[in-house]
């Protein structure tokens, strides 16, 4: 199978957010280059095309599979990158707007810089990277649905956003960096590995599921219950961690009567460690609090 | 003079026995009529169907609920959203609660021109006629809920029919509404106390009266007065295993009634979405069809009318006034649930529901709607009904004339669900040969309801002097045609008039026609004890006055089409 390469280049910031659906592996593939510039977009109640706002280059393959998309520039602006792909091959190469990813079943989107919220909301399959930052809302489910992540996998380099996994089923979140608060909210299955530091609000209201947490958390659900110390691997090192289930407040099938829980697993802390760690923790927590209660910047004080 | 000549087609209509013939059908000024000048315009039907326009019998399309159902479910309306078809439309999404355009529109370009609201909660009349206002096309009517109301239950337990009548009068006119509907009768009163009542003999808390004394007493009443519709019922026990004795209970408490009406209604009661009614075994593993006791019992009692509330095995949306069984559904499925109490009058419940073909027990509730369709003698008597959304989108009807229509396309349904053995063994579906034919679906959705709901004289036929709401189908029916052609041409109709207004043309809305509210003015004598009975549970109980509680002015219903009954009698 050969692989075709075409190249997306925006060429000037859209006034809104421009939506763009069409771009990706499905979309584009099987077209000439023309009837990819005539392929519309949306900006409000506006129609607009590809054509409009990017410059298009390069060529199709006849499939989605044989397809590779590159867009490049500034797509901070921009909307629905790689909705909905199944197969082939989608690079961003800017910061890109809300939804990357969404619903997509299949193949592999790399985006190499920041991509706001709902990336890879409702995804069902194939690879989702993403270099730098992600925002709220990571593999989670759409506004009032309760099926989010269901299968594949999501990497994310750097921090990601509040609400991570919220309703997710299956598949797996990788975060590198550290999360923001509420994790796993309403899961129903899937695994989602923090290599760096949470807040708080991990797994609440967590029915099945698994969230694997190298680095610290600020505070802790009330729901959780420490069942003692297993070894989990993550990426391949195996490690020494406390296991805890619940979310206890929540509803949980069983199999054979025995209740299925959601699992928390957290590194544990040495010793050493734990009275440091608190302590940090402690100073996080005053630091917060005091932002919140300090003045705003520019006033003078009474 | 706006003169339409449909021509040539092969007409189907059962209010003047034509069933296939190549016929003429002549419009003038929003009438059917004998003839037409030479300058009427002419649409050529050649090699295609004509029938009426369709009546839809029992629809949840406007209102607090539909509307609540609209704002907790905005993963509806995520994909599928459409811009307008022409300059006089607009936008439309959703999908099992599409908005009131789509809602409006979708109706029309299937070839119906008359839908009821099938449970109006009198408190929020005003918005249900604000939604139906705001629907275009269609001509509507709203039934409110008097199962579970107070007024209704205290006077019933006196057995004071007249006071239940009079009470009745003044709420049709009060909430302009067309019917009496009756929601798990009892029942939705007992789960303000967190009770229910699953069989007819099942007392109701507090008001100590039992679902049989509130269902014969409203028959008596809604005869009494003589209202165009019959009690509309929604019986108790809804959706579980082994409920058909319940509805069979339910049927009985019918008999011996007669249908005082001049509007040439026979039944005394129409029984709504049987399908959810018609369950056998004792759980859902023995769960089994019991779509034949019901449609023996219904074949044989013509007093009766039923819709079928068959199943479409989509995503969906189920809504009801019965508020326990929402809670029943949520505790089985764990899907949101939103649930409401109305004050004095009824509840609502709603929680989003997937009917999965995978599913055992999904594909035996689809089976038992297409059954009661097939198994049913006088067509006349059985309309088709999804229970919009509660079984599955309005605009799935097509896909169940297919089924109905071609043995086909039903057995490779059938046959190719994930549990078939289990399905077939607990269903009578693959044993029945019968194929609904265009004639006896034109019975079913059009001449069938219409006469039901007491319309027959305005709606749901082509005799000259009525409504001219005619529909022009692509589906030629001496064939050959697949059960996909018949599904294709039932969704878009080729051309659609609405009392004498053309508002579909190819599949297009075209106009948005001459809508019209149908409500019933019934008028009795002057009960002073009722009128002091309302006065003073307005200032006791509701959270509303009287002022602010009617349903009045060109606000709410700008084109009324009020049917009168005289119900007064010499004191």
């Amino acid at each position: 199978m050969r692989m075709e390469t075409v190249t997306l280049t925006i060429k000037k910031t859209p006034t809104l957010m421009l939506e763009a659906e069409a771009i990706s592996p499905d979309g584009l593939a099987g077209k000439s280059l023309d009837e990819i510039r005539a392929l519309p977009v949306y900006m409000g109640r506006e129609q607009f095309t590809i054509g409009d706002y990017f410059d298009v280059a390069g060529a199709t393959g006849a499939t989605a599979a044989e397809t590779k998309v590159v867009v490049k520039g500034d797509l901070s602006r921009v909307k629905y990158l790689g909705t909905k792909m199944s197969a082939g091959e989608l690079v961003i190469e800017g910061n890109a707007d809300m939804y990357v990813g969404a619903w997509m079943s299949g193949g592999k989107l790399t985006a190499k810089g920041n991509v706001d919220a709902f990336a890879g909301t409702g995804m069902k399959g194939g690879e989702l990277l993403i270099e730098g930052n992600a925002g709220n809302y990571l593999g989670s489910a759409y506004r009032g649905d309760w099926r989010g992540m269901q299968a594949g996998l999501i990497r994310v380099k750097g921090n990601v956003g509040s609400d991570t996994g919220y309703f997710m089923n299956g598949g797996e979140i990788i975060i590198e960096g550290n999360a923001d608060v509420h994790v796993g909210t309403h899961a129903e299955g899937g695994k989602i590995v923090i290599k760096g530091n949470a807040k708080s609000r991990l797994g609440g209201q967590m029915v099945e599921g698994t969230i694997i947490l190298l680095g610290t958390v600020d505070v802790m659900m009330p729901g959780y219950k420490y069942i003692g110390d297993e070894d989990v691997e993550v990426d391949g090192a195996k490690i020494v961690m406390s296991a805890y289930v619940g979310d206890l407040g929540e509803r949980h099938r069983k199999r054979k009567g025995v209740p299925i829980y959601g699992k928390l697993y957290i590194k544990k802390a040495e010793p050493a460690d734990a009275a440091a760690s608190r302590e940090a923790r402690l100073a996080r927590a005053r630091e917060a609090k005091k932002a919140r209660f300090a003045p705003p910047e520019g006033t003078a004080s009474a | 003079m706006a003169e339409y000549l449909i021509k040539n087609g092969f007409v189907f209509d059962p209010v003047t026995g034509v069933k296939g013939d190549r016929k003429d059908v002549a419009i003038r000024d929003g009438k059917i009529v004998d003839s037409v000048s030479s300058s009427a315009k002419v649409y050529d039907a050649s090699g295609k169907t004509v029938m009426a326009g369709a009546v839809e019998v029992h629809a949840h399309v406007a209102g607090p609920k539909v509307n609540e159902g609209r704002n907790y479910r905005p993963e509806d309306k995520l994909f599928g959203t459409r811009v307008k078809d022409s300059k006089d439309t607009r936008m439309t999404g959703g999908f099992s609660i599409p908005t009131t355009f789509k809602t409006g529109y979708s109706y029309a370009k299937m070839g119906y021109t008359v839908v009821m609201e099938a449970a109006m909660p009198p408190l929020y009349a005003r918005h249900v006629h604000e939604e139906m206002r705001d629907t275009p096309i269609i001509d509507q009517g709203a039934f409110p809920v008097f199962g579970n109301n107070w007024f209704v239950l205290e006077y019933l337990k006196n057995n004071e029919l007249e006071n239940t009548a009079a009470y009745i009068a003044w709420l049709l006119r009060a909430s302009k509404g067309y019917a009496v509907k009756v929601v798990n009768p009892g029942g939705t009163e007992a789960w303000a106390w967190g009770l229910n009542c699953l069989s007819v003999n099942d007392p109701v808390p507090y008001f100590d009266i039992t679902p049989a004394q509130i269902v014969k007493g409203l028959i008596e009443a809604n005869e009494y007065l003589g209202l165009p519709h019959s009690i509309h019922i929604h019986a108790n026990n809804l959706g579980n295993p082994g409920n058909f004795q319940t509805t069979l209970d339910t049927f009985k408490l019918a008999e011996g009634y007669k249908a005082n009406n001049k509007f040439g209604r026979e039944q005394t009661m129409h029984h709504t979405h049987v399908q959810f009614h018609s369950y056998g075994g004792d759980n859902w593993g023995n769960f089994e069809s019991k779509a034949d006791a019901i449609m023996d019992y219904v074949n044989a009692n013509p007093n009766l009318t039923i819709d079928t509330g068959n199943v479409t095995l989509d995503e969906t949306t189920t809504m009801t006034a019965d508020g326990p069984f929402e809670h029943h559904l949520t505790e089985l499925n764990h899907l949101k649930w939103a649930n409401v109490d109305v004050e004095l009058e009824t509840a609502a419940g709603i929680v989003p529901y997937v009917y999965s073909p995978d599913i055992k027990v999904c594909a035996i509730q689809w089976a038992i709607g297409l059954e009661l369709a097939l198994l049913a003698k006088d067509p006349m008597r059985c309309f088709i009904t999804t229970d919009h959304p509660n079984a599955g989108p309005f605009t799935r009807y097509p896909r169940i004339m297919k089924w109905l229509m071609s043995k086909e396309s039903r057995d490779e349904r059938l046959n190719t669900f994930k549990h078939a053995d289990k399905v077939i063994s607990s269903t009578l579906l693959a044993g029945l040969d019968r194929e609904i034919s265009f004639y006896e679906l034109a019975q079913m959705t059009r001449a069938g309801p219409a006469k039901a709901l007491g319309l027959a004289g305005t709606y749901g036929g082509l005799a000259p002097g009525m409504d001219a709401d005619v529909v022009v189908y692509d589906i030629n029916p001496e064939g050959p045609f697949t059960g996909d052609d018949i599904e294709r041409a039932f969704t878009d109709a080729s051309y659609v008039i609405k009392t004498g207004v053309p508002v579909v043309q190819d599949g297009r809305v075209i106009s948005n026609g001459n809508k019209r509210t149908l409500w019933v003015d019934a008028k009795v004598n002057e009960n002073a004890q009722v009128m002091r009975d309302v006065e003073e549970k307005f200032l006791k109980y509701y959270s509303v006055s009287l002022k602010n509680y009617e349903v009045q002015g060109h606000h709410y219903i700008p084109n009324p089409y009020a049917i009168e009954v005289d119900a007064t009698s010499e004191v």
